[in-house]
């Protein structure tokens, strides 16, 4: 078994519904996020769209941050995720300096890494993850890559613009977007100006050590 | 083709709030920097060894502890930047041996033992034939110790900037650099004026070498690759760290290598001193600036 994720970008509207979802379910304290939608603004008025693209752990075949972790903390499991083991992780932000997409962030409550683990804890118990389950567009298709008849499989063979975020890293990672373009995936393809921001100075949790 | 594109999308993030801290600061420069002093010092003194092993006499002992308490300053820092430091036991308890991590923590702990093992030979037995065979073999362990850190580099697939060997040559070369620049000033007079020439040279050059490299990357660098072009902005025209980047090169590099070439011909120990001076502060500088830049850019 070899879980995934498929987000289609054409379905997704920007909610933040999954992002919430994710907060409340795994208590992501305040000032970091397992799952974040992205909103980039592309045009010229009054030629101007907005697009959405949420962005959580890749759980990629080849993670970065599984080699690097000291301690592995970082680990795979069975079913492909690549989970955390808070009680063992030692905080050395080797994974936030391997992870090419950003999704380790250190838990200012635990002092530990932290990602998205899938909601390995949910699928255990046989239910969805709970952004899944909260997208009201069900713009999110999770499900088992190796098997060909689910869901994402299917979507993946009926898509053609089927994209990985950053490709060129080798990680072949296990989440997948249809509909993305060079802006939805790559940082380097959009700007990002001083006051454009919906959010400003936002209050970071103190984490530990020098940081 | 994503740089030509921008004008024309005129793509701007207005929500995303990525992780832009910079997660390895100061204390992990420390730890560069500390830890090439302490390999650097041994390499040193093997060479020392090979060349003039009566010169040895006064360095022995007080060459060691500077390496030793230079090693402690590198653990130190190394355990202070943890995010659970009283966890750090379980580096040695699980270690995950495909981690740079874990290699490079179990490499120093054997380092510094055996260093602490030539302080007692030395200090309480006064043994110069043991210390000598253990220079050997601590010499031998050095060189993975000083690579370790590039392979931690390597292996921060997220860091585009930090490529390898390029990082394990300039591992090296800041060992050999802090190193000869370490013993001059310890050595005074206790060294020969040929020896003070040697150890000048090997200063001179591990500058000249690194200044290579680093105004390589500077230069093409960014011809190949998109990420490590956005991150050598930080360091090209009013980037945010362009001033503390020449600061280092020229204190580090360009003024070390000029002062060695001005003490060869004038002969003056005071002119090398302060070549040695300059190249341990400007170190500092140096690995600071490559250790921050790439954690500046946006990942998301
Ligand atoms: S996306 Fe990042 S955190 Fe997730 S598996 Fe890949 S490297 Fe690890
Ligand atoms: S911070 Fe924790 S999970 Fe990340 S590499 Fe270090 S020990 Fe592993």
């Amino acid at each position: 078994m070899q879980l995934g994720f498929l987000v289609d970008l054409h379905l997704c509207m920007g909610c933040k519904g999954c992002e919430i979802a994710c907060k409340v379910e795994n208590e992501v304290p305040l000032s970091t996020w397992r799952l974040r939608v992205k909103y980039v603004d592309v045009g010229t008025y009054p030629e101007t769209k907005r697009t959405f693209t949420p962005l959580r752990c890749n759980h990629c075949e080849n993670a970065p941050c599984e080699r690097i972790c000291p301690v592995s903390a970082l680990h795979y499991i069975e079913n492909g995720i690549v989970n955390i083991d808070k009680e063992r992780c030692i905080g050395c932000a080797g994974c936030v300096m391997a992870c090419p997409y950003g999704a380790i962030y250190i838990d200012p409550e635990t002092q530990t890494a932290d990602k998205c683990t899938y909601c390995a804890h949910r699928i255990a118990s046989s239910m969805m993850p709970a952004c899944v389950v909260a997208c009201p567009v069900e713009a999110n298709i999770f499900g088992d890559l190796d098997d060909p008849t689910s869901n994402i499989s299917r979507y993946i063979q009926d898509n053609r613009d089927v994209q990985v975020r950053k490709p060129e890293k080798g990680t072949n990672p296990h989440h997948y977007y249809v509909g993305a373009s060079q802006v939805n995936l790559n940082p380097l393809a959009s700007e990002r100006e001083e006051g454009y921001n919906l959010f400003n100075n936002i209050t970071k949790l103190p984490l530990g050590g020098h940081h | 083709m994503v740089h030509e594109t921008l004008a024309a999308t005129n793509a701007v993030v207005t929500l995303d709030v990525a992780i832009p801290d910079v997660f390895w600061g100061w204390y992990v420069t420390m730890n560069m920097w500390a830890k090439s002093i302490g390999t650097g010092l041994v390499f040193m003194l093997f060479l020392l060894l090979r060349r003039n092993p009566e010169e040895m006499k006064g360095l022995r002992l007080s060459a060691m502890i500077v390496s030793f308490i230079m090693m402690n300053i590198f653990l130190l820092f190394t355990l202070a930047d943890l995010h659970q430091p009283f966890r750090m036991w379980h580096i040695f308890f699980y270690p995950h041996w495909t981690s740079a991590i874990t290699v490079g923590a179990w490499m120093a702990s054997i380092f510094v033992a055996l260093e602490s093992l030539m302080i007692v030979v030395m200090l309480f037995k006064k043994d110069t034939v043991t210390y000598d065979k253990l220079l050997f073999w601590t010499t031998i362990l050095a060189i993975p110790v000083t690579l370790y850190t590039a392979g931690i580099m390597a292996e921060a697939t997220a860091r585009e900037l930090w490529q390898m060997p390029t990082e394990a040559a300039q591992m090296i070369l800041a060992a050999t650099l802090s190193g000869s620049a370490a013993i001059i000033l310890l050595g005074g007079s206790k060294l020969s004026d040929d020896t003070k020439d040697f150890f000048g040279t090997i200063l001179g050059l591990s500058a000249l070498m690194a200044f290579i490299i680093y105004m390589s990357e500077y230069i093409f660098g960014a011809m190949k690759a998109e990420e490590v072009a956005a991150i050598l902005h930080y360091v090209k025209g009013d980037g945010e760290y362009a001033t503390m980047f020449w600061i280092g090169q020229w204190v580090a590099y360009i003024l070390p290598m000029l002062l060695v070439a001005l003490a060869r011909v004038s002969k003056s120990s005071a002119i090398l001193n302060l070549a040695a001076i300059l190249a341990i502060v400007g170190l500092w500088v140096v690995k600071h600036v490559w250790l921050i830049i790439p954690q500046l850019l946006p990942l998301s």
